[in-house]
Protein backbone atom coordinates (compact mmCIF):
# COMPACT_ATOMS: atom_id res chain seq x y z
CA UNK A 1 0.00 0.00 0.00
CA UNK A 2 1.14 3.70 -0.45
CA UNK A 3 0.45 6.78 1.38
CA UNK A 4 -1.99 9.34 0.22
CA UNK A 5 -2.35 12.69 1.06
CA UNK A 6 -5.91 12.77 2.64
CA UNK A 7 -8.06 14.93 4.75
CA UNK A 8 -9.13 14.12 7.82
CA UNK A 9 -13.26 13.95 7.31
CA UNK A 10 -12.58 11.59 4.09
CA UNK A 11 -10.11 9.83 6.13
CA UNK A 12 -12.25 8.65 8.24
CA UNK A 13 -15.33 8.25 6.38
CA UNK A 14 -13.36 6.39 3.71
CA UNK A 15 -11.53 3.82 6.45
CA UNK A 16 -15.41 3.34 7.76
CA UNK A 17 -16.34 2.25 4.56
CA UNK A 18 -13.25 0.16 3.97
CA UNK A 19 -14.33 -1.40 7.42
CA UNK A 20 -17.23 -2.69 5.98
CA UNK A 21 -19.69 0.34 6.52
CA UNK A 22 -23.52 -0.94 5.45
CA UNK A 23 -24.97 2.46 6.32
CA UNK A 24 -24.45 6.18 7.04
CA UNK A 25 -27.16 8.28 7.97
CA UNK A 26 -26.42 12.26 8.73
CA UNK A 27 -26.74 16.15 8.26
CA UNK A 28 -24.07 18.47 7.03
CA UNK A 29 -22.38 20.58 9.45
CA UNK A 30 -19.35 22.51 9.58
CA UNK A 31 -16.87 21.58 10.32
CA UNK A 32 -17.48 17.86 9.06
CA UNK A 33 -19.04 18.19 6.30
CA UNK A 34 -16.84 16.47 4.05
CA UNK A 35 -17.20 13.07 5.51
CA UNK A 36 -21.06 13.25 4.92
CA UNK A 37 -20.41 14.21 0.70
CA UNK A 38 -18.10 11.67 0.74
CA UNK A 39 -20.22 9.52 1.84
CA UNK A 40 -23.11 10.66 -0.20
CA UNK A 41 -20.74 9.80 -3.53
CA UNK A 42 -18.98 6.38 -2.19
CA UNK A 43 -21.81 4.57 -0.41
CA UNK A 44 -24.31 4.61 -3.43
CA UNK A 45 -21.46 3.63 -5.88
CA UNK A 46 -20.74 0.54 -3.59
CA UNK A 47 -24.81 -0.20 -3.28
CA UNK A 48 -24.64 0.79 0.33
CA UNK A 49 -27.29 2.87 2.19
CA UNK A 50 -26.71 6.46 2.51
CA UNK A 51 -29.53 9.08 3.78
CA UNK A 52 -29.06 13.06 4.08
CA UNK A 53 -31.80 12.80 7.00
CA UNK A 54 -34.01 16.00 7.51
CA UNK A 55 -32.03 16.66 10.95
CA UNK A 56 -29.88 15.22 13.27
CA UNK A 57 -32.83 14.00 15.08
CA UNK A 58 -33.55 12.16 12.01
CA UNK A 59 -30.34 10.68 11.53
CA UNK A 60 -29.48 8.99 14.66
CA UNK A 61 -32.68 7.07 14.74
CA UNK A 62 -32.38 5.67 11.38
CA UNK A 63 -28.65 5.46 12.97
CA UNK A 64 -30.69 3.27 15.83
CA UNK A 65 -33.20 1.18 12.96
CA UNK A 66 -30.38 0.20 11.10
CA UNK A 67 -27.90 -0.91 14.00
CA UNK A 68 -30.73 -2.92 15.17
CA UNK A 69 -30.24 -5.12 11.93
CA UNK A 70 -26.85 -5.87 12.79
CA UNK A 71 -25.35 -3.66 10.17
CA UNK A 72 -22.62 -1.85 10.45
CA UNK A 73 -23.56 1.70 11.12
CA UNK A 74 -22.30 4.92 11.35
CA UNK A 75 -22.70 9.05 11.95
CA UNK A 76 -20.87 11.90 12.06
CA UNK A 77 -21.67 15.22 13.26
CA UNK A 78 -20.17 18.08 14.84
CA UNK A 79 -20.51 19.53 18.64
CA UNK A 80 -24.46 21.60 18.12
CA UNK A 81 -25.47 18.49 15.98
CA UNK A 82 -24.50 15.48 18.27
CA UNK A 83 -26.00 17.81 21.01
CA UNK A 84 -29.27 17.21 19.06
CA UNK A 85 -28.36 12.93 18.88
CA UNK A 86 -28.17 12.96 22.83
CA UNK A 87 -31.57 11.23 22.88
CA UNK A 88 -30.90 8.54 20.12
CA UNK A 89 -27.86 7.94 22.06
CA UNK A 90 -29.09 7.09 24.98
CA UNK A 91 -32.02 4.57 23.28
CA UNK A 92 -28.97 3.06 21.85
CA UNK A 93 -27.06 2.71 24.66
CA UNK A 94 -30.10 0.74 26.71
CA UNK A 95 -30.67 -0.99 23.24
CA UNK A 96 -27.21 -2.61 23.31
CA UNK A 97 -26.73 -1.63 19.57
CA UNK A 98 -23.22 -1.30 18.17
CA UNK A 99 -22.84 1.94 16.45
CA UNK A 100 -20.27 4.24 15.55
CA UNK A 101 -20.37 8.13 16.18
CA UNK A 102 -17.53 10.37 15.02
CA UNK A 103 -17.89 14.08 16.78
CA UNK A 104 -15.77 16.89 14.75
CA UNK A 105 -15.94 18.83 17.82
CA UNK A 106 -16.17 23.18 17.12
CA UNK A 107 -16.55 25.78 19.78
CA UNK A 108 -19.28 26.32 22.27
CA UNK A 109 -21.34 25.97 24.05
CA UNK A 110 -24.15 26.49 21.82
CA UNK A 111 -23.81 26.72 17.93
CA UNK A 112 -20.98 28.74 18.95
CA UNK A 113 -17.89 28.93 16.13
CA UNK A 114 -16.64 26.20 13.83
CA UNK A 115 -13.32 26.93 15.38
CA UNK A 116 -11.49 23.84 16.56
CA UNK A 117 -12.24 23.19 20.23
CA UNK A 118 -11.93 20.30 22.55
CA UNK A 119 -15.55 21.11 24.89
CA UNK A 120 -17.31 18.08 24.76
CA UNK A 121 -15.10 16.00 26.78
CA UNK A 122 -17.71 15.55 29.38
CA UNK A 123 -20.23 15.53 27.30
CA UNK A 124 -18.72 12.37 25.64
CA UNK A 125 -16.96 10.95 28.60
CA UNK A 126 -19.07 12.02 31.44
CA UNK A 127 -22.89 12.94 30.13
CA UNK A 128 -24.44 13.24 26.58
CA UNK A 129 -28.03 11.21 26.74
CA UNK A 130 -29.62 10.13 30.02
CA UNK A 131 -29.32 7.32 32.13
CA UNK A 132 -25.97 4.97 33.28
CA UNK A 133 -24.39 4.03 30.29
CA UNK A 134 -20.76 4.99 28.85
CA UNK A 135 -19.91 4.29 25.14
CA UNK A 136 -16.06 4.16 24.34
CA UNK A 137 -14.27 7.24 23.49
CA UNK A 138 -11.25 7.77 21.08
CA UNK A 139 -9.19 10.54 20.45
CA UNK A 140 -6.59 10.43 17.99
CA UNK A 141 -4.16 12.74 17.15
CA UNK A 142 -3.13 12.40 13.42
CA UNK A 143 -4.86 11.31 10.17
CA UNK A 144 -3.06 7.91 10.18
CA UNK A 145 -4.61 7.36 14.10
CA UNK A 146 -7.62 8.25 13.14
CA UNK A 147 -8.09 5.79 9.98
CA UNK A 148 -6.67 3.17 12.24
CA UNK A 149 -9.01 3.83 15.17
CA UNK A 150 -12.24 3.50 12.54
CA UNK A 151 -11.48 0.92 11.20
CA UNK A 152 -10.96 -0.98 14.26
CA UNK A 153 -14.11 0.98 16.24
CA UNK A 154 -16.86 -1.35 14.56
CA UNK A 155 -15.15 -4.44 15.94
CA UNK A 156 -14.99 -2.86 19.26
CA UNK A 157 -18.52 -1.73 18.53
CA UNK A 158 -19.85 -5.11 17.98
CA UNK A 159 -17.53 -6.63 20.68
CA UNK A 160 -19.17 -4.99 23.45
CA UNK A 161 -22.49 -4.18 21.85
CA UNK A 162 -21.70 -0.13 22.87
CA UNK A 163 -21.57 3.00 21.36
CA UNK A 164 -17.90 3.79 19.97
CA UNK A 165 -17.47 7.83 19.88
CA UNK A 166 -14.55 8.90 18.13
CA UNK A 167 -14.07 12.48 18.94
CA UNK A 168 -11.17 14.70 16.92
CA UNK A 169 -11.66 18.35 16.30
CA UNK A 170 -12.44 20.88 13.49
CA UNK A 171 -8.52 21.06 12.91
CA UNK A 172 -8.17 17.26 12.40
CA UNK A 173 -11.29 17.58 9.94
CA UNK A 174 -9.90 19.85 8.23
CA UNK A 175 -6.25 19.05 8.19
CA UNK A 176 -4.24 16.80 5.42
CA UNK A 177 -1.14 14.51 6.40
CA UNK A 178 0.19 11.30 4.74
CA UNK A 179 -1.70 8.14 5.44
CA UNK A 180 -2.16 4.76 4.51
CA UNK A 181 -5.96 3.81 3.95
CA UNK A 182 -6.33 -0.08 5.06
CA UNK A 183 -7.94 -3.06 2.49
CA UNK A 184 -11.57 -3.50 2.23
CA UNK A 185 -13.04 -6.08 4.32
CA UNK A 186 -15.60 -8.05 3.23
CA UNK A 187 -19.41 -6.53 3.82
CA UNK A 188 -20.69 -9.58 6.99
CA UNK A 189 -22.62 -11.90 5.46
CA UNK A 190 -24.59 -13.21 8.96
CA UNK A 191 -26.58 -11.44 11.68
CA UNK A 192 -25.82 -11.61 14.79
CA UNK A 193 -28.24 -13.73 17.40
CA UNK A 194 -30.11 -10.61 18.55
CA UNK A 195 -30.65 -8.73 15.26
CA UNK A 196 -34.02 -7.75 13.93
CA UNK A 197 -34.47 -9.14 10.64
CA UNK A 198 -37.49 -10.78 10.32
CA UNK A 199 -38.04 -14.17 12.31
CA UNK A 200 -39.38 -16.80 10.00
CA UNK A 201 -39.19 -19.92 11.92
CA UNK A 202 -37.79 -19.19 14.88
CA UNK A 203 -38.57 -16.91 18.11
CA UNK A 204 -38.83 -13.26 17.15
CA UNK A 205 -35.92 -10.91 19.07
CA UNK A 206 -36.92 -8.14 20.39
CA UNK A 207 -35.20 -4.59 20.83
CA UNK A 208 -36.72 -1.61 22.90
CA UNK A 209 -34.82 1.03 24.84
CA UNK A 210 -38.59 0.81 26.85
CA UNK A 211 -38.47 -1.47 30.09
CA UNK A 212 -41.35 -1.05 32.15
CA UNK A 213 -40.20 -3.73 34.51
CA UNK A 214 -37.92 -1.88 36.71
CA UNK A 215 -36.46 -5.01 38.41
CA UNK A 216 -35.96 -6.60 34.91
CA UNK A 217 -34.49 -3.19 34.18
CA UNK A 218 -32.19 -3.11 36.51
CA UNK A 219 -30.64 -5.75 35.42
CA UNK A 220 -30.33 -4.17 32.05
CA UNK A 221 -28.37 -1.82 33.93
CA UNK A 222 -25.65 -3.98 35.59
CA UNK A 223 -25.63 -5.94 32.42
CA UNK A 224 -24.35 -2.38 30.58
CA UNK A 225 -21.78 -2.19 33.61
CA UNK A 226 -20.38 -5.80 33.59
CA UNK A 227 -19.32 -5.21 29.86
CA UNK A 228 -18.35 -1.35 30.60
CA UNK A 229 -16.13 -3.30 33.30
CA UNK A 230 -14.77 -5.57 30.64
CA UNK A 231 -13.81 -2.60 28.56
CA UNK A 232 -12.19 -1.06 31.53
CA UNK A 233 -10.18 -3.77 31.69
CA UNK A 234 -9.04 -4.44 28.23
CA UNK A 235 -9.70 -1.23 26.03
CA UNK A 236 -7.32 1.49 27.75
CA UNK A 237 -4.80 3.16 25.16
CA UNK A 238 -2.24 6.08 25.36
CA UNK A 239 0.81 7.07 23.82
CA UNK A 240 4.17 8.18 25.44
CA UNK A 241 6.96 10.48 24.26
CA UNK A 242 10.07 10.98 25.95
CA UNK A 243 8.77 10.25 29.59
CA UNK A 244 11.81 7.82 30.06
CA UNK A 245 13.84 9.91 32.24
CA UNK A 246 11.49 12.86 32.64
CA UNK A 247 10.88 14.53 35.79
CA UNK A 248 8.06 16.33 34.29
CA UNK A 249 4.78 15.19 32.19
CA UNK A 250 2.36 17.60 29.66
CA UNK A 251 -0.66 15.45 29.47
CA UNK A 252 -2.88 16.63 26.34
CA UNK A 253 -5.33 14.47 24.03
CA UNK A 254 -5.73 14.86 20.39
CA UNK A 255 -4.51 17.85 18.94
CA UNK A 256 -4.16 19.61 22.11
CA UNK A 257 -1.46 16.64 22.70
CA UNK A 258 0.01 17.04 19.44
CA UNK A 259 0.54 20.77 20.02
CA UNK A 260 2.05 20.20 23.39
CA UNK A 261 4.78 17.67 21.86
CA UNK A 262 5.99 20.62 20.03
CA UNK A 263 6.47 22.55 23.46
CA UNK A 264 8.07 19.66 25.07
CA UNK A 265 10.47 19.22 22.31
CA UNK A 266 10.98 22.63 22.56
CA UNK A 267 11.44 22.50 26.52
CA UNK A 268 13.96 19.44 26.10
CA UNK A 269 16.15 21.73 23.89
CA UNK A 270 16.13 23.95 26.99
CA UNK A 271 17.24 20.81 29.65
CA UNK A 272 13.75 20.75 31.07
CA UNK A 273 13.47 16.78 31.38
CA UNK A 274 9.47 16.52 29.99
CA UNK A 275 7.54 14.60 28.44
CA UNK A 276 4.39 13.75 27.15
CA UNK A 277 1.59 11.66 28.03
CA UNK A 278 -1.32 11.60 25.01
CA UNK A 279 -4.29 9.14 26.34
CA UNK A 280 -6.14 7.70 23.26
CA UNK A 281 -9.01 6.71 24.85
CA UNK A 282 -10.96 9.27 26.76
CA UNK A 283 -13.14 6.55 27.93
CA UNK A 284 -12.19 3.87 29.62
CA UNK A 285 -10.00 6.83 31.18
CA UNK A 286 -6.28 5.68 31.57
CA UNK A 287 -6.61 5.79 35.53
CA UNK A 288 -3.82 3.44 36.70
CA UNK A 289 -1.66 4.97 34.47
CA UNK A 290 -2.28 8.68 35.31
CA UNK A 291 -1.58 7.34 39.04
CA UNK A 292 1.67 5.46 37.84
CA UNK A 293 2.44 8.77 36.28
CA UNK A 294 1.25 11.02 39.09
CA UNK A 295 3.73 9.26 41.10
CA UNK A 296 6.66 9.10 38.98
CA UNK A 297 7.01 12.84 38.00
CA UNK A 298 7.62 16.10 39.96
CA UNK A 299 4.74 17.64 38.27
CA UNK A 300 1.92 17.46 35.66
CA UNK A 301 0.82 20.24 33.34
CA UNK A 302 -2.91 19.17 31.79
CA UNK A 303 -3.60 21.16 28.48
CA UNK A 304 -6.84 21.02 26.87
CA UNK A 305 -8.66 22.78 24.09
CA UNK A 306 -11.61 23.77 26.56
CA UNK A 307 -11.66 25.33 30.60
CA UNK A 308 -10.41 22.00 31.97
CA UNK A 309 -12.61 19.16 31.75
CA UNK A 310 -9.88 16.32 31.08
CA UNK A 311 -7.92 18.14 34.23
CA UNK A 312 -10.74 17.14 36.41
CA UNK A 313 -9.76 13.18 35.92
CA UNK A 314 -6.43 13.86 35.70
CA UNK A 315 -7.21 15.65 38.84
CA UNK A 316 -8.89 12.53 40.05
CA UNK A 317 -5.86 9.88 40.13
CA UNK A 318 -3.32 11.85 40.26
CA UNK A 319 -3.65 14.70 42.46
CA UNK A 320 -2.65 13.63 46.00
CA UNK A 321 0.62 11.72 43.74
CA UNK A 322 1.66 15.15 41.94
CA UNK A 323 1.31 19.16 41.92
CA UNK A 324 -1.37 19.43 38.94
CA UNK A 325 -0.74 22.97 36.56
CA UNK A 326 -3.47 23.52 33.77
CA UNK A 327 -3.41 25.40 30.97
CA UNK A 328 -6.24 25.74 28.30
CA UNK A 329 -7.66 27.38 25.40
CA UNK A 330 -11.57 27.90 25.01
CA UNK A 331 -14.19 28.59 22.58
CA UNK A 332 -12.68 27.92 19.41
CA UNK A 333 -9.07 29.39 20.11
CA UNK A 334 -5.49 26.63 19.21
CA UNK A 335 -3.28 26.88 21.64
CA UNK A 336 0.40 27.87 20.24
CA UNK A 337 3.69 25.57 21.44
CA UNK A 338 5.10 29.01 22.56
CA UNK A 339 2.26 29.32 25.34
CA UNK A 340 2.92 25.16 26.66
CA UNK A 341 6.25 26.26 26.37
CA UNK A 342 6.07 28.95 28.83
CA UNK A 343 3.68 26.59 31.01
CA UNK A 344 6.33 23.94 30.74
CA UNK A 345 8.79 26.08 31.94
CA UNK A 346 6.70 27.75 35.09
CA UNK A 347 5.69 24.05 36.03
CA UNK A 348 9.65 23.36 36.31
CA UNK A 349 10.55 26.07 38.22
CA UNK A 350 7.39 27.54 39.80
CA UNK A 351 5.60 25.77 43.44
CA UNK A 352 2.23 24.99 42.58
CA UNK A 353 0.09 26.02 45.34
CA UNK A 354 -1.76 22.61 47.11
CA UNK A 355 -4.66 24.46 48.15
CA UNK A 356 -6.15 26.50 44.79
CA UNK A 357 -7.79 24.26 42.25
CA UNK A 358 -5.38 24.68 39.08
CA UNK A 359 -8.40 26.17 36.92
CA UNK A 360 -8.85 28.86 39.29
CA UNK A 361 -4.97 29.61 39.17
CA UNK A 362 -5.03 29.09 35.49
CA UNK A 363 -7.87 31.11 34.97
CA UNK A 364 -6.17 34.16 36.76
CA UNK A 365 -3.41 33.99 34.74
CA UNK A 366 -4.95 33.70 31.14
CA UNK A 367 -7.50 36.19 31.84
CA UNK A 368 -5.01 38.75 33.03
CA UNK A 369 -2.91 37.72 29.85
CA UNK A 370 -5.67 38.78 28.12
CA UNK A 371 -6.59 41.72 29.59
CA UNK A 372 -9.85 40.53 31.15
CA UNK A 373 -11.74 41.31 34.25
CA UNK A 374 -14.44 39.45 35.79
CA UNK A 375 -16.35 39.87 39.29
CA UNK A 376 -14.60 37.56 41.79
CA UNK A 377 -15.87 34.34 42.40
CA UNK B 1 15.04 19.20 10.27
CA UNK B 2 11.41 20.89 10.13
CA UNK B 3 10.22 23.71 7.57
CA UNK B 4 7.01 26.03 8.53
CA UNK B 5 5.71 27.47 5.31
CA UNK B 6 2.31 29.86 5.02
CA UNK B 7 0.88 30.31 1.52
CA UNK B 8 -1.41 33.03 2.07
CA UNK B 9 -3.18 35.46 -0.67
CA UNK B 10 -6.89 36.06 -1.77
CA UNK B 11 -9.06 32.89 -2.76
CA UNK B 12 -8.84 32.17 -5.85
CA UNK B 13 -5.28 32.47 -6.49
CA UNK B 14 -4.32 29.16 -6.01
CA UNK B 15 -2.99 29.46 -2.51
CA UNK B 16 -4.43 25.99 -1.16
CA UNK B 17 -3.23 24.07 -3.88
CA UNK B 18 0.34 25.97 -3.65
CA UNK B 19 0.40 24.61 0.02
CA UNK B 20 -1.10 21.17 -1.43
CA UNK B 21 2.14 20.74 -3.89
CA UNK B 22 4.58 21.64 -1.17
CA UNK B 23 2.65 19.04 0.68
CA UNK B 24 2.45 16.17 -2.11
CA UNK B 25 6.39 16.31 -2.86
CA UNK B 26 7.17 16.51 0.96
CA UNK B 27 5.11 13.21 1.31
CA UNK B 28 6.80 11.48 -2.22
CA UNK B 29 10.14 12.04 -0.29
CA UNK B 30 9.45 9.91 2.80
CA UNK B 31 9.16 13.04 5.04
CA UNK B 32 6.57 13.96 7.51
CA UNK B 33 3.85 17.18 6.41
CA UNK B 34 1.01 18.82 7.20
CA UNK B 35 -1.45 20.62 5.55
CA UNK B 36 -4.03 22.56 7.35
CA UNK B 37 -6.18 25.61 5.13
CA UNK B 38 -7.82 28.41 7.85
CA UNK B 39 -11.46 27.87 7.02
CA UNK B 40 -14.33 29.58 7.26
CA UNK B 41 -15.75 32.97 6.47
CA UNK B 42 -12.52 33.76 5.51
CA UNK B 43 -12.46 31.39 2.37
CA UNK B 44 -15.25 33.46 0.78
CA UNK B 45 -13.37 36.45 -0.40
CA UNK B 46 -10.98 37.83 2.05
CA UNK B 47 -7.32 36.57 3.18
CA UNK B 48 -6.82 32.69 2.45
CA UNK B 49 -4.05 31.24 3.89
CA UNK B 50 -2.97 27.32 4.58
CA UNK B 51 0.31 26.13 6.78
CA UNK B 52 2.52 23.62 5.30
CA UNK B 53 5.02 21.87 8.21
CA UNK B 54 7.86 19.71 6.63
CA UNK B 55 9.63 17.40 8.92
CA UNK B 56 11.87 14.97 9.51
CA UNK B 57 10.39 12.99 12.31
CA UNK B 58 6.52 13.56 13.86
CA UNK B 59 4.98 16.19 13.38
CA UNK B 60 3.61 17.85 16.88
CA UNK B 61 1.50 21.16 16.19
CA UNK B 62 0.31 21.58 12.44
CA UNK B 63 -0.23 25.72 12.97
CA UNK B 64 3.33 27.83 14.19
CA UNK B 65 3.07 31.48 15.17
CA UNK B 66 6.16 32.19 13.58
CA UNK B 67 6.91 30.34 10.44
CA UNK B 68 9.94 30.20 8.99
CA UNK B 69 9.10 30.98 5.69
CA UNK B 70 5.83 32.79 3.89
CA UNK B 71 4.27 33.59 0.39
CA UNK B 72 2.65 36.19 0.15
CA UNK B 73 1.14 36.83 -2.37
CA UNK B 74 -1.41 39.99 -1.80
CA UNK B 75 -1.30 43.20 0.69
CA UNK B 76 -3.14 42.00 3.36
CA UNK B 77 -0.42 38.81 3.51
CA UNK B 78 2.22 40.64 3.41
CA UNK B 79 1.08 43.05 6.25
CA UNK B 80 -0.39 40.32 8.44
CA UNK B 81 2.58 37.71 8.27
CA UNK B 82 6.08 40.09 7.06
CA UNK B 83 6.41 40.60 10.87
CA UNK B 84 5.85 37.21 11.95
CA UNK B 85 8.56 35.57 10.00
CA UNK B 86 11.22 33.85 11.92
CA UNK B 87 14.51 35.92 11.83
CA UNK B 88 16.37 34.44 9.27
CA UNK B 89 13.22 33.52 7.61
CA UNK B 90 12.48 33.95 4.32
CA UNK B 91 9.13 35.76 2.46
CA UNK B 92 8.43 35.61 -0.77
CA UNK B 93 6.70 38.60 -2.01
CA UNK B 94 3.84 39.27 -4.77
CA UNK B 95 4.73 42.75 -6.32
CA UNK B 96 1.74 42.33 -8.67
CA UNK B 97 -0.41 42.88 -5.74
CA UNK B 98 1.18 45.00 -3.48
CA UNK B 99 2.22 48.45 -3.27
CA UNK B 100 5.04 48.69 -1.07
CA UNK B 101 8.12 46.72 -0.35
CA UNK B 102 8.71 44.31 2.42
CA UNK B 103 10.16 46.44 5.62
CA UNK B 104 12.31 43.99 7.35
CA UNK B 105 16.38 43.41 6.97
CA UNK B 106 16.67 40.43 9.26
CA UNK B 107 15.11 37.79 6.79
CA UNK B 108 15.38 37.07 3.25
CA UNK B 109 12.90 38.53 1.11
CA UNK B 110 12.35 37.98 -2.58
CA UNK B 111 10.06 40.49 -4.59
CA UNK B 112 8.58 39.15 -7.93
CA UNK B 113 5.71 40.08 -9.98
CA UNK B 114 4.12 36.62 -10.32
CA UNK B 115 1.17 37.92 -12.12
CA UNK B 116 3.12 39.02 -14.44
CA UNK B 117 5.83 36.30 -15.30
CA UNK B 118 3.00 34.21 -14.81
CA UNK B 119 0.79 35.85 -17.92
CA UNK B 120 4.44 36.14 -19.90
CA UNK B 121 4.91 32.28 -20.03
CA UNK B 122 1.50 30.61 -20.29
CA UNK B 123 -1.07 31.70 -17.81
CA UNK B 124 -1.88 34.53 -14.97
CA UNK B 125 -3.48 31.61 -13.09
CA UNK B 126 -0.36 29.93 -12.75
CA UNK B 127 1.01 32.74 -10.62
CA UNK B 128 0.93 30.31 -7.40
CA UNK B 129 3.09 28.59 -9.32
CA UNK B 130 5.60 31.55 -9.89
CA UNK B 131 5.45 31.76 -6.05
CA UNK B 132 6.39 27.90 -5.02
CA UNK B 133 9.16 28.32 -7.78
CA UNK B 134 10.61 30.95 -5.73
CA UNK B 135 10.41 29.62 -2.54
CA UNK B 136 12.08 26.62 -3.42
CA UNK B 137 14.99 28.86 -4.83
CA UNK B 138 14.94 30.58 -1.38
CA UNK B 139 14.49 27.49 0.68
CA UNK B 140 15.66 24.11 -0.95
CA UNK B 141 13.48 21.77 0.96
CA UNK B 142 13.54 19.76 -2.22
CA UNK B 143 15.34 20.38 -5.95
CA UNK B 144 12.52 21.90 -8.43
CA UNK B 145 12.63 18.73 -10.54
CA UNK B 146 11.31 16.92 -7.47
CA UNK B 147 7.94 19.29 -7.13
CA UNK B 148 7.75 19.02 -11.11
CA UNK B 149 7.56 15.49 -10.92
CA UNK B 150 4.92 15.41 -7.68
CA UNK B 151 2.48 17.89 -9.64
CA UNK B 152 2.71 15.22 -12.54
CA UNK B 153 2.13 12.09 -10.64
CA UNK B 154 -0.94 13.72 -8.31
CA UNK B 155 -2.58 15.99 -11.20
CA UNK B 156 -5.62 13.98 -12.14
CA UNK B 157 -5.69 13.00 -15.85
CA UNK B 158 -8.61 15.57 -16.71
CA UNK B 159 -6.29 18.50 -15.35
CA UNK B 160 -3.52 17.46 -17.32
CA UNK B 161 -3.45 20.21 -19.67
CA UNK B 162 -2.58 22.52 -17.30
CA UNK B 163 0.41 21.03 -16.77
CA UNK B 164 2.33 22.50 -19.21
CA UNK B 165 2.09 26.35 -17.96
CA UNK B 166 1.93 25.23 -14.37
CA UNK B 167 5.94 23.83 -15.20
CA UNK B 168 6.95 26.84 -17.03
CA UNK B 169 6.04 28.88 -14.35
CA UNK B 170 7.77 26.93 -11.86
CA UNK B 171 10.37 27.12 -13.74
CA UNK B 172 9.85 31.13 -13.87
CA UNK B 173 9.64 31.78 -10.91
CA UNK B 174 12.71 29.58 -9.79
CA UNK B 175 14.95 31.23 -12.03
CA UNK B 176 13.85 34.43 -11.54
CA UNK B 177 15.32 34.30 -7.76
CA UNK B 178 18.02 32.13 -8.51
Amino acid sequence: MTKELIKGNIAFAEAAIRAGLQAYFGYPITPQTEALEWMSGRMPELGRAFVQAESELGAINMVYGSACTGARTMTSSSSPGISLMQEGLSYIATSEVPVVVVNVMRGGPGLGNIAPAQSDYNQAVHGGGHGDYSPIVLAPANIQELIDITYESFDLAEKYRCIVMIAIDGSMGQMMEPAELPPFREIKKEHPAWAIVGAKGRKPNLICSLNIDEVEHEKVNLRLLARWNQIRKNEVRFKEYYLDDADFAVVGFGTAGRIALSAVRAAREKGIKVGLFRPVTLAPFPEKQIEALAARMKGLLVVEMNTGQMLDDVMRFGKDLSPVRFYGRPGGVIPLPEEILREIEALATETIPADIHPRDLWFDRLTAELGLTYEAA
Amino acid sequence: MQNEIIVSGFGGQGVLFGGQLLAYTAMDHGLHVTWIPSYGPEMRGGTANCTVIIADEEIGSPLVRRPGAVIAMNKPSLDKYEQLVKPGGVLIVNTSMVDRSAEREDINVVSLPANDIAEQVGSSKSLNMVMVGALLSALPVFPLEAIIESMDIHTPERNKRFLPDNVKALRAGFNHSA
